[in-house]
């Protein structure tokens, strides 16, 4: 009875995952996308923690606190400071089709759900309903990853596909070995330290972030 | 033992080039950590071979045939290109496009590099492979942007973002593997060693093992520069530093295939049909074409041959993808040629573009009259790699060209007018390069030729005569393809 309760507690995670994953592709400030993100982690961990806790995955836990110190607390942290350094708080994205873009989204999720129907069933996890989703969500962070101009929505696009990628994880098999979660958080990590150096690269070449100014490697 | 040598070195190396990496002789500690590599790597060689296949660290790592054939090559041509690097990077400097800081980031990056390489080939947990194959991206980011011109950001900034994306559906295979794994082994780090899912491969849920796979070669794909996913690689070719082309297109490329392979042979276990071989046969004739028709249009030589690089990835995953001891055999042969050719050339290419000033071609003529040796070393390299016997390139590409007449006939016009293709338009770029009229000065310092001619050497000699305990190691790496 109690496990049926803790489902209901992480479909309804899983939902709020998708909802900001949605909310993500509409957001054209800078600021506010950090801050969505920051919940997106939040969301996917607190599910993480409470699939641990309802069916005795212990080293659930420690993919939990990972995702909730990496991406609710460092990564967003990094990000704010970043934009503040880079001076771009008040940037906003113009460039994109909202409507359009929402509609994609929506043709994206059905497919997903189509996708991850057989390997659901083939799935012993109480949670494994929650595959669609997990699917929807790589792929809704894909397409922000194509609508966007800019460097560092485009990174978050990237991050946001990783949080995906890990709830699918959860979802299908209790998550990966413990040691494979590490390594895959501390290549993230890294990634992001590269990047803070490498904005700053750009900006100092190029004198913004906008992705206008790098499309002159092309085949001619 | 050795295993934790060939890694602890390069990873001690970076770690201790970062924190002192400013002296002047550090070029001279990247190819001493270079060569302990080598050392270490050729210790490791000779006790597979005598002792065959074994495992290491609690089966942690997994050293066979075929891995070890790849980390002995990638150890050899890390030392090389350290070697070849070491007056590079000096004369960059001295043109004022390099700084001790950069240099002390080059130095240290590329052995991470090299490690972060060496721990994918030699790993035996696949998520492992993953992270590594990660971390060699991440560490050459910085490296492809190291110049900071425009272009050369623009490629870095492609490079992670398309890998990364690359490597992200890689990831999501990796998830499928795990959950098909989990249900035969049971959860934990176990369901993720490949000794262990090689031995019940024929258990593991074949649709979930197809679309993990479809995943992974999507993935790890995206790092061969299969096309049309190839974007990246041309770019991050032609505007890093030379010596970080040589090693891209020499050995991260192999190190990407190397983990398609192992992906392939469980696939095929568990489905029995051949539907890995084909999806690679695919993408390796398309690779072969479309870099081909390419490579016509190029200016700039470092980008002509990075595309080339893409055309030899292409042929050796056709290779692999067609199976059968005799094909796996020639795409082992042609990975080895291809390595140390292309390094090679980039290794000649890197100083006729010093000395030229210029990467366009049309700015590069005449090295045979003002550096000898450098035009030279660029048109033997240009001949072996394409496919000029007697160079070892031309016996892997014949017999890869021979099987496919064999078993897949309907590939072979499409392979040979794109071999062809790519013949006529380098042959034409580079020979006025070398024999045009110029009036280029020479290069201040002497160029660092020993490893360009070590290298053409060595695929002159697998080309006339492969020894047969050489041999003997190929056909029993091809035989653990599935051959």
């Amino acid at each position: 009875m109690t496990l049926s309760y803790h489902l209901q507690v992480v479909n309804l995670l899983a939902a709020l995952l998708l909802l900001i994953s949605f909310a993500m592709l509409s957001q054209r400030r800078i600021v506010g996308l950090i801050t969505l993100f920051a919940w997106q982690g939040a969301a996917l961990a607190t599910s993480t923690a409470i699939v641990a806790w309802s069916t005795g995955q212990h080293h659930l836990y420690w993919s939990a606190a990972l995702t909730l110190a990496l991406k609710v607390i460092a990564m967003p942290w990094f990000f704010f400071r970043l934009v503040r350094k880079l001076d771009v708080e008040r940037e906003v994205e113009t460039m994109i089709n909202i409507p359009t873009t929402m509609l994609i989204g929506i043709a994206l999720v059905i497919f997903s759900f189509n996708l991850a129907l057989p390997i659901s069933q083939m799935s012993g996890t109480v949670t494994r309903s929650t595959l669609g989703i997990a699917m929807a969500c790589v792929l809704l962070a894909f397409l922000m990853m194509i609508t966007r101009r800019k460097a560092i929505t485009q990174v978050l696009g990237f991050l946001s596909m990783e949080n995906g990628l890990f709830f699918a994880a959860t979802s299908a098999s209790y998550g990966m070995p413990l040691v494979v979660e590490m390594g895959v958080a501390l290549d993230v990590l890294v990634g992001v330290f590269v990047l803070g150096i490498f904005f700053f690269q750009i900006r100092e070449t190029f004198d913004s972030l906008d992705l206008k100014h790098m499309e002159k490697l092309k085949e001619r | 033992m050795e295993i934790y040598w060939v890694l602890g070195i390069p990873l001690f190396g970076g770690l201790f080039l970062a924190l002192s990496g400013n002296r002047s002789n550090a070029p001279e500690i990247n190819a001493l950590f270079s060569f302990l590599t080598l050392v270490a790597a050729a210790v490791l060689t000779v006790r597979i071979v005598a002792e065959g296949p074994m495992m290491a660290g609690d089966s942690w790592f997994f050293i066979d045939s075929f891995n070890v054939f790849l980390v002995a090559l990638t150890a050899f041509v890390a030392f090389t290109t350290s070697l070849f690097s070491r007056p590079y990077m000096r004369i960059e400097k001295e043109h004022g496009r390099l700084n001790d800081k950069r240099l002390r980031l080059y130095h240290s990056s590329y052995q991470i590099f090299i490690g972060a390489m060496l721990l994918a080939l030699t790993t035996n947990n696949m998520g492992i492979l993953w992270v590594s194959m990660e971390a060699a991206t991440l560490a050459t980011v910085l490296l492809v942007s190291l110049y900071r011109t425009p272009a050369s950001l623009e490629a870095a900034w492609k490079y992670f973002i398309l890998c990364g994306v690359g490597i992200a559906q890689a990831l999501f295979g990796t998830i499928l593997l795990y959950f098909a794994a989990e249900k035969v082994l049971g959860a934990g780090g176990n369901a993720l060693l490949w000794t262990h899912l090689n031995a019940v491969k024929d258990q593991l849920e074949p649709t979930v093992l197809q679309l993990a796979f479809v995943f992974l070669l999507v993935g790890y794909g995206t790092k061969v520069g299969l096309a049309p996913l190839h974007n990246w690689l041309p770019d991050a070719h032609a505007e890093g530093p030379t010596p970080v082309s040589a090693v891209l297109s020499g050995l991260l490329l192999n190190v990407a295939l190397y983990a398609v392979m192992r992906s392939k042979v469980l696939v095929d276990g568990a489905l029995g049909n051949n539907m890995a071989g084909g999806l690679m046969m695919g993408f390796g004739l398309l690779s072969v074409v479309v870099a081909a028709f390419l490579i016509k249009r190029q200016t700039d030589v470092k980008r002509m041959f990075a595309y080339s690089s893409i055309e030899h990835m292409g042929l050796v995953t056709f290779a692999f993808g067609m199976g059968g001891p005799v094909a796996s055999f020639a795409g082992l042969l042609h990975m080895t040629m291809h390595s140390l050719t292309k390094s090679a050339i980039f290794f000649a290419v890197g100083h006729a573009t010093q000395s030229a000033g210029t990467q366009l071609m049309d700015g590069i003529r005449g090295l045979i009259r003002t550096n000898p040796t450098i035009g030279w070393g660029l048109m033997l390299g240009t001949l072996a790699i394409l496919g000029m016997p007697p160079f070892g390139v031309f016996a892997s590409e014949f017999l890869i060209i021979t099987t496919a007449m064999h078993e897949h006939p309907w590939a072979t016009p499409f392979l040979l007018t794109a071999l062809g293709v790519a013949f006529a338009s380098i042959f034409g770029k580079v020979q006025p390069m070398v024999f045009g009229e110029t009036e280029l000065p020479r290069l201040p310092h002497q160029p660092a030729l020993t490893p360009v001619f070590m290298h053409l050497g060595l695929v002159l000699m697998l080309g006339l005569f492969i020894p047969p305990y050489l041999a003997d190691w190929y056909r029993q790496a091809a035989a653990l393809l599935g051959g």
